[in-house]
């Protein structure tokens, strides 16, 4: 009987391929875009100021609420600056270890690498986040290690610039930027890694016989070879970052991010369209993200 | 047989050095990789290194490029002691076995790569890269993607990029060993061509005895990081010094006579009649194109290998004599 029905799908691949696929189809298609659909079309309704009740007729008037309200456009630069600075610190980060990784490491040693670059995801995202502020905090190790350096006037001097500064590092700008790097790392260490790994070793050789010193080898052929993976990466800072709800609300200055005010409008506030069109923000600058960085050739060496 | 002076006709008197290892050798750990070998190479030699896989070829040619150190010996350049001096400071290029091409520049990018690394302006580098791309016949091929490229014709992007800053050593790392045979027969021709034209002292490094015997000045034949002997083709063929020598380069027979080893060459083994040579049992008997080879087994047991010109008219079980003059036996260092 069961010899029967695998001879039946042998014959009929394309049978196969229909019973393969139609479980995540129903997935993405119902859950997935279905959910998608009918939160984001919500987007183009608004809210009835009187009753509190969602008018279903188009409008783009809440859309405009969000890019035209100072406040809120505040709140999209804010947390657009913060993405843009997120990625820059991560692909800084991530570079040498995925070069270090995939070039100088095998075997055991590497799989130890990778285990302590994924480590961080095993523990409780929110664990994660509170451990950060702990560090950050005023009287926490970060502040403590620097008084015992003697490095305070460091720390102050860092604290006091402009924007990026605060009372404590945990409620700064540059605190929040530190948290933000340190929670979406291994998203760029692991595809820029992937990336390098398929760059045959002797390329860097190569290089190096026809005249490149370090510098100029890591220029001219890794750092390009490198971009595919840096793409990848990055769309996932990016976009993590912008939508990200709790990371804000737990450290930083009091001003508002995307993710925080699609939470509060959803929720406590009960203005689903506002919600909607501050959601459809992080979805159109990806969209943005991704075209530019087409047009800089991130994908041509896919 | 040849005579002592079969030098060849490249090396001039006066000929400079531009390549020599002094008691270089080579240890990953615990393993030895290179025993302890000197050897120089003249400039505008054609300079091969022969030898099994690992047996230690690629190795001595990685610390000519300067890619490893050895962990004792000195290696010179030019005079110059270059033991400790980084690939890019030397002034000698490499051929890969892979080629190495970069994969995110088209070709004219490749070829043009050492002149973009030296900040050469841009349209002086495309002319030069169009030059080199002539030089190895690849004209009108700038545009393409090294994906779009065969095998023939990334061998040449990578000989023209490692020919454009008009090195003084060209090292090649089995340079045609992912070629066909026709290709590759093809390449050799065109390589010594190169290689006359240019006056560029050439290290080759190969596993096949044919291709180092037919374009080499010299060969330097490689056994277990050590290097058995050095010469011209036409010695090394006719007056191997070792065992190993006679067998790897000329498929000779070793015979022991008299407690001493000689080799054979099976060219020079004539089938008799039984009662007219040493006597023999046929084993084998194949086509091999240009003749056919006999494997005759000896009434000691040792096993020889007789290549007749024409038609073979033995099968197995055959009784055969086997002759030979007395100077086609040579006498092997034991």
């Amino acid at each position: 009987m069961l010899g029967l029905l695998a001879d039946r799908l042998y014959m009929h691949p394309r049978l196969l391929l229909f019973v393969l696929l139609v479980p995540p189809f129903l997935w993405i298609g119902v859950l997935y875009l279905g959910s998608l659909f009918l939160f984001l079309s919500h987007a183009f309704f608004r809210i009835d100021d009187f009753t509190g009740q969602i008018q279903y007729r188009p409008t783009l008037q809440t859309l405009g609420a969000v890019l035209t309200t100072p406040a809120n456009l505040d709140i999209v630069l804010r947390t657009l600056a913060m993405a843009v600075l997120t990625t820059l610190a991560c692909m800084v980060l991530a570079l040498p270890v995925a070069v270090y990784v995939s070039f100088h490491t095998q075997g055991l040693q590497r799989l130890i690498w990778l285990l302590l670059i994924v480590l961080p995801l095993w523990s409780s995202y929110l664990i994660r986040v509170y451990s950060g502020k702990l560090i950050l905090a005023q009287e926490g190790i970060l502040a403590w290690v620097a008084g015992r350096l003697g490095l305070e006037g460091v720390l102050a001097s860092l604290l006091s610039t402009p924007l990026l500064g605060g009372p404590s590092l945990s409620s700064s700008y540059f605190g929040l930027l530190l948290v933000f790097t340190y929670i979406w790392l291994p998203y760029m260490i692991l595809p820029v890694q992937n990336a390098l790994d398929r760059v045959p070793k002797n390329l860097l050789q190569a290089a190096s016989d026809l005249g490149a010193t370090p510098w100029l080898a890591f220029r001219t052929v890794v750092l390009p070879l490198a971009v595919p993976g840096l793409a990848a990466g990055s769309i996932f800072t990016f976009s993590l970052t912008l939508g990200d709800y709790i990371i804000p609300t737990l450290l930083g200055p009091p001003g508002y991010f995307v993710g925080q005010m699609v939470y509060i409008q959803q929720g406590t506030a009960g203005d689903l369209p506002l919600a909607a069109a501050f959601s459809l923000v992080p979805v159109a600058l990806v969209a943005v993200y991704l075209r530019l960085a087409r047009k800089l050739g991130a994908f041509e060496n896919l | 047989m040849q005579s002592r002076s079969a030098s060849a006709p490249i090396l001039r008197e006066k000929s400079l050095e531009a390549v020599r290892l002094d008691k270089v050798g080579m240890r990953y750990g615990r393993v030895v990789a290179l025993e302890s070998i000197s050897f120089s190479v003249q400039e505008g030699e054609f300079f091969s290194l022969l030898g099994p896989s690992g047996s230690g070829k690629t190795t001595t040619l990685r610390l000519i490029a300067g890619f490893d150190r050895p962990s004792s010996g000195k290696v010179y350049l030019f005079g110059q002691d270059a033991t400790h001096v980084p690939p890019y400071r030397r002034a000698v290029n490499t051929v890969f076995q892979d080629y190495a091409l970069f994969p995110h520049m088209n070709v004219r990018d490749n070829v043009a790569y050492p002149l973009l690394i030296r900040k050469v302006p841009r349209t002086e580098r495309y002319r030069k890269a169009e030059e080199m791309l002539a030089l190895v016949k690849l004209e009108g091929f700038g545009d393409r993607r090294i994906s779009q490229l065969s095998g023939g014709q990334k061998q040449r992007v990578a000989l023209a990029r490692a020919l454009i800053l008009k090195p003084r050593v060209l090292l090649l790392d089995e340079p045609l060993g992912a070629l066909d045979l026709k290709l590759r027969q093809e390449m050799q021709v065109e390589l010594k061509r190169l290689q006359q034209l240019l006056g560029i002292t050439f290290i080759y490094v190969t596993h096949d005895q044919g291709e180092a015997l037919s374009m080499s000045d010299r060969v330097a034949v490689f056994s277990r990081g050590r290097i058995e002997q050095i010469a011209p083709p036409k010695e090394l063929y006719y007056r191997p010094r070792t065992q190993f020598v006679a067998e790897f380069v000329g498929g000779a027979n070793v015979l022991v006579v008299g407690g001493k080893r000689f080799a054979l060459r099976p060219e020079r083994i004539r089938v008799v009649k039984p009662s007219e040579g040493i006597l023999g049992r046929v084993e084998a008997a194949s086509f091999v194109g240009y003749g056919n080879q006999v494997e005759v087994r000896l009434g000691d047991g040792t096993l020889i290998r007789v290549l007749m010109a024409g038609d073979s008219v033995f099968t197995p079980g055959d009784e055969v004599g086997l002759a030979w003059d007395a100077d086609a036996l040579w006498p092997l260092e034991e």
